[in-house]
């Protein structure tokens, strides 16, 4: 009989050695399994590198699976709701997947890296559910979280940083395109992909190149600014891009109990996502009926007046006299970078038009006495943050 | 482009005959696409050594509905009705159970019986009240749903507060519990048990067994018959019905796919590359190969195809055909008693220990036996003064853990011969030709997955609202136009048509709303 080695407590990422001898907070949490830092200076410094220089993120916990075979493309076009014949190799397509309900199981990212060969990256584990999507498909799926460490390196100077770091060919990656390129003989795979809705790459190896990897990188980034960064900065990043979190704006179906808890993708504001065109997907039948009954709620994205963010708070149709609320704020914070107070939020249909004002109570503490207000909020169609050098092809120099 | 259809039903079983007969009345060019040369399914006879024919698969009629006899005005000529059966004994001392009474076993067990018998029959025909619609859905605010709905919450409770409660308590239980509460004499037990067992993956002790019981008696209060002809005869009427409604009818045509274009139902492609055009296509194949091999999964939902790969449909009788010589001897049997019923279960422990191998993929040692001599009152089906013997043997489990080979196939009938001369000690001289059908060769002869006759367990999980499995459960499968009308719909298998009509009946109704 032999024994088997089984890790106890969190795991660290091919990256942790590099990350903990910049920490100085030792402030960090569990993300699937891993340690993750919620800052390893100072969130706001980092957050600004995001914006004005260039961040690196630690996201190897980000669950990762191989779906290959001859019936890939027919399997992961039936899996999610958009078109995904039209992601050609060397492509990557943000996706969203739902149940036999249409309501939302998780969102992601799927790169096409070879003919026939796909990543899908979300932040829940899935292995369950694409495993028994599977049933009927020529398809191989394989979990290789653990098997790949990635980087993302997010900001202004990420792609100067880059180029110094010798890689060729970077400036004609398009936004959502992704590109292989030889590392220390190693593969390292680039998207221009990220979080943070800013110019930025994700970078993604083998892990016995990671730290070579962060090492050259950093020697690279020396003269732009880099910075590795922590949860804390994303967040703000993220929710200024408009980007929604699994847990945060809304629940994995699989995980509710209580019906209407779910959201479906049209509630969500990712109909541009969902594909009718497209025959058979899961979750079609639900949403085409939904698209004909309409839909229960709406996902906003506020300006809200004032400078206190409207963390958990309810939204009302008037500022006063209301019978009962109309919502609530799913993420919220101060956006520096715009000077925005900003919020995502989920309200019931027909509120929450585009351009629309609803009322959001916030309340606040201010010398452990509780304060309230009444703020006004508009409803925005746009991200809050999209910079013109997110998608220009090729990106300036720094 | 060929003519185009206004249905194709794949597979000419009695459901797909049944059910294209009653949409051509309706007026509908309908083509029926059977992948055997001959109609029927599991409902032929054939002949399976020179001058000796049989009932190939299903071999005793339970349940032919009435409704489905007067639409289609069908004329069956009846071997022998209302047969009795007769629970064997190694000592002659048999017991003979007949409708509600039973001869050979005491006084207090022919009370309880008739008691037991009435009560069954009365919880039956309140399942057959149902057989003859489809099934409402639940959640909705249809109006013809909600009213089948209350119809069944009224019938139920219109047993009686006791009678009710009784219902409600034994619906979902196993038959060896009430048995053992009722009766003292094994054979009438054992003769019982096989009753609730046969044609499952379930043995008497298995909860759910009152149920299956039940479904045997609701037929047609448990009243068994046997077709002139052999079971082939009632398909050659059904098809000789749908010809002169007007059904083409094609057999040797294989379908190999369902088309399906932009998200409904095209037409349907047969093995040989030929294609038909239709809108509607019925299928009489069970919802596993329907779904996963004619559909293919792309076209469907992955919630939809997890339920149905999981659907349980693990056959496990397999099917005895001798050509005898002469009748054997049977102690205690008098020649007349050969029109019967004949079963081989000896006590209420033999069913469920011929079942215990069978949960781990192995035959029994000493399996439960249901036996018929057709020949005895049909002459057609052997030469003079000889005679066949069809018999239902379990349990002999689709998935062998050895697999079926001609091995494991001969080993398993020398099992059976063993048996059976137990009580027949002559059987193995008077017979001539033999021919033992497992549950992998009805897979492969009636195209049925996993050889269960029923196209899916006929448990409380796969009935009725959720017969196959929910969203699927009125006959229209979740791919628009393509619906069920075989065995794995509900009520179930039997040679009853009742699936058949009801799909029929949910198509027409469709299109009156469209």
């Amino acid at each position: 009989m032999s024994i088997q080695e089984v890790p106890q407590g969190r795991l660290r990422t091919p990256f942790y050695s590099r990350l903990a001898a910049l920490d100085t907070l030792n402030a960090w949490h569990e993300w699937k399994g891993y340690s993750s830092a919620d800052a390893l200076y100072c969130a706001d410094i980092e957050y600004f590198a995001i914006r004005n220089a260039c961040a690196v993120f630690d996201l190897s916990p980000m669950t990762k699976y191989r779906i290959e075979g001859t019936d890939s493309l027919a399997y992961i076009d039936r899996l999610v709701t958009r078109d995904m014949a039209k992601i050609r190799p060397g492509r990557v397509a943000y996706a969203v997947w739902c149940d036999d309900r249409g309501q939302v199981i998780d969102d992601g990212t799927i790169f096409h890296l070879r003919e026939g060969e796909y990543r899908l990256c979300s932040q829940e584990r899935h292995f369950a559910w694409l495993k028994t999507a599977a049933i009927g498909f020529e398809v191989s799926i394989t979990e290789e979280t653990a098997d790949i460490a990635a980087l993302a390196l997010q900001g202004p100077t990420s792609f100067s940083t880059l180029c110094g770091m010798g890689i060729e060919g970077l400036g004609d990656l398009k936004p959502f395109g992704l590109m292989h390129v030889d590392f220390e003989g190693a593969e390292l795979m680039i998207s221009r992909t990220g979080f943070t809705g800013d110019l930025g790459y994700e970078l993604w190896i083998t892990p016995d190149k990671a730290e070579a990897l962060w090492d050259a990188l950093f020697e690279a980034g020396k003269l732009f600014g880099i910075r590795a960064m922590g949860t804390h900065a994303l967040e703000t990043a993220r929710i200024e891009a408009g980007y929604i979190a699994a847990y945060v704006d809304f629940l994995p179906a699989d995980a509710t109990v209580r019906t209407g808890r779910t959201r479906s993708p049209l509630e969500l504001g990712l109909d541009w996502l969902v594909d009718f065109k497209k025959p058979n997907f899961n979750g079609r039948r639900a949403l085409a009926r939904e698209k004909r009954n309409g839909s229960t709620w709406r996902l906003v994205k506020l300006d809200i007046d004032g400078n206190k963010p409207a963390h958990h708070s309810y939204v009302y149709a008037k500022p006063k006299n209301n019978k009962s609320d109309i919502g609530f704020i799913t993420s919220a914070v101060w956006s520096p970078v715009c000077k925005q107070n900003i919020a995502l939020g989920s309200v019931r249909m027909p509120h929450g038009a585009v351009g629309s004002t609803v009322w959001v109570e916030i309340y606040y503490q201010r010398e452990m006495h509780w304060s309230r207000v009444m703020a006004e909020a508009t409803v925005v169609d746009k991200p809050f943050w999209f910079p013109p050098r997110r998608s220009a092809t090729p990106p300036e120099p720094f | 482009m060929t003519d185009k259809w206004n249905a194709i039903v794949v597979g000419a079983g009695h459901n797909g005959l049944v059910c294209a007969a009653l949409l051509a009345k309706a007026g509908k060019q309908v083509l029926v696409l059977e992948a055997n040369e001959q109609v029927g399914g599991a409902a032929i006879t054939r002949e399976f050594t020179t001058g000796f024919s049989v009932s190939a698969c299903a071999h005793l009629m339970y349940q032919l509905q009435p409704k489905v006899q007067k639409e289609l005005k069908l004329d069956l000529q009846l071997a022998s009705r209302d047969m009795s059966t007769i629970a064997l004994a190694e000592d002659g001392k048999h017991v003979r159970i007949d409708g509600h009474s039973v001869e050979g076993v005491s006084a207090t067990d022919q009370r309880e019986y008739r008691a037991f018998h009435k009560r069954m029959t009365r919880y039956a025909d309140l399942l057959r009240s149902f057989f003859n619609k489809p099934p409402p859905r639940l959640g909705t605010r249809n109006a013809k749903d909600l009213v089948t709905l209350a119809q069944l919450g009224f019938d139920v409770r219109r047993l009686g507060r006791t009678e009710m409660q009784e219902f409600l308590r034994i619906i979902g239980m196993n038959i060896h519990d009430e048995l053992q509460e009722r009766f003292d004499n094994g054979l009438l037990k054992g003769a019982l048990s096989l009753d609730a067992v046969l044609g499952t993956h379930l043995g008497p002790r298995s909860p759910n067994t009152i149920m299956t019981y039940l479904y045997r008696l609701a037929g047609n209060r448990g009243r068994v018959s046997l077709p002139a002809g052999g079971m082939g005869r009632v398909s050659d009427v059904l098809a000789h019905t749908a010809r002169e409604s007007g059904v083409t009818i094609r057999t040797g045509m294989p379908v190999s796919r369902i088309i399906i274009d932009n998200g409904r139902v095209a037409g349907v492609e047969t093995a040989n590359g030929e294609r038909f055009d239709s809108y509607t296509v019925v299928s009489n194949a069970d919802p596993k190969r329907t779904i996963m091999e004619l559909v293919g999964a792309r076209h469907v939902e992955t919630g939809f195809t997890h339920r149905i790969t999981h659907l349980r449909m693990r056959g496990n009788a397999a099917k005895l055909h001798l050509a005898l010589d002469g009748l054997p001897t049977i102690a205690g049997l008098s020649k007349k008693d050969f029109a019967e019923r004949l079963v081989i279960a000896t006590d209420e422990h033999y069913v469920e220990r011929a079942f215990n191998p069978a949960k781990y993929g192995e035959c029994s040692a000493e399996p439960v036996v249901e036996m018929t001599f057709p020949s005895f009152r049909d002459t057609s089906l052997a030469p003079t003064g000889k005679h066949v013997m069809s018999a239902i043997v379990q349990y002999a489990p689709y998935a062998l853990k050895d697999g079926w080979t001609d091995k494991t196939t001969s080993a398993f009938k020398d099992t059976v011969m063993t048996t059976i001369a137990r009580l027949a000690p002559d059987i193995e001289s008077r017979t001539i030709a033999s021919e033992l059908l497992t549950p992998a060769d009805i897979e492969r002869e009636f195209h049925i997955t996993g050889g269960h006759w029923h196209h899916g367990e006929l448990t409380l999980d796969q009935f009725y609202f959720v017969r196959p499995v929910c969203t699927a459960a009125q006959y229209s499968l979740p791919v628009d136009g393509l619906f069920l009308c075989g065995a794995g719909a509900h009520p179930g298998g039997g040679v009853s048509g009742a699936a058949g009509r009801n799909a029929a009946k949910t198509i027409l109704a469709r299109e009156k709303v469209a």
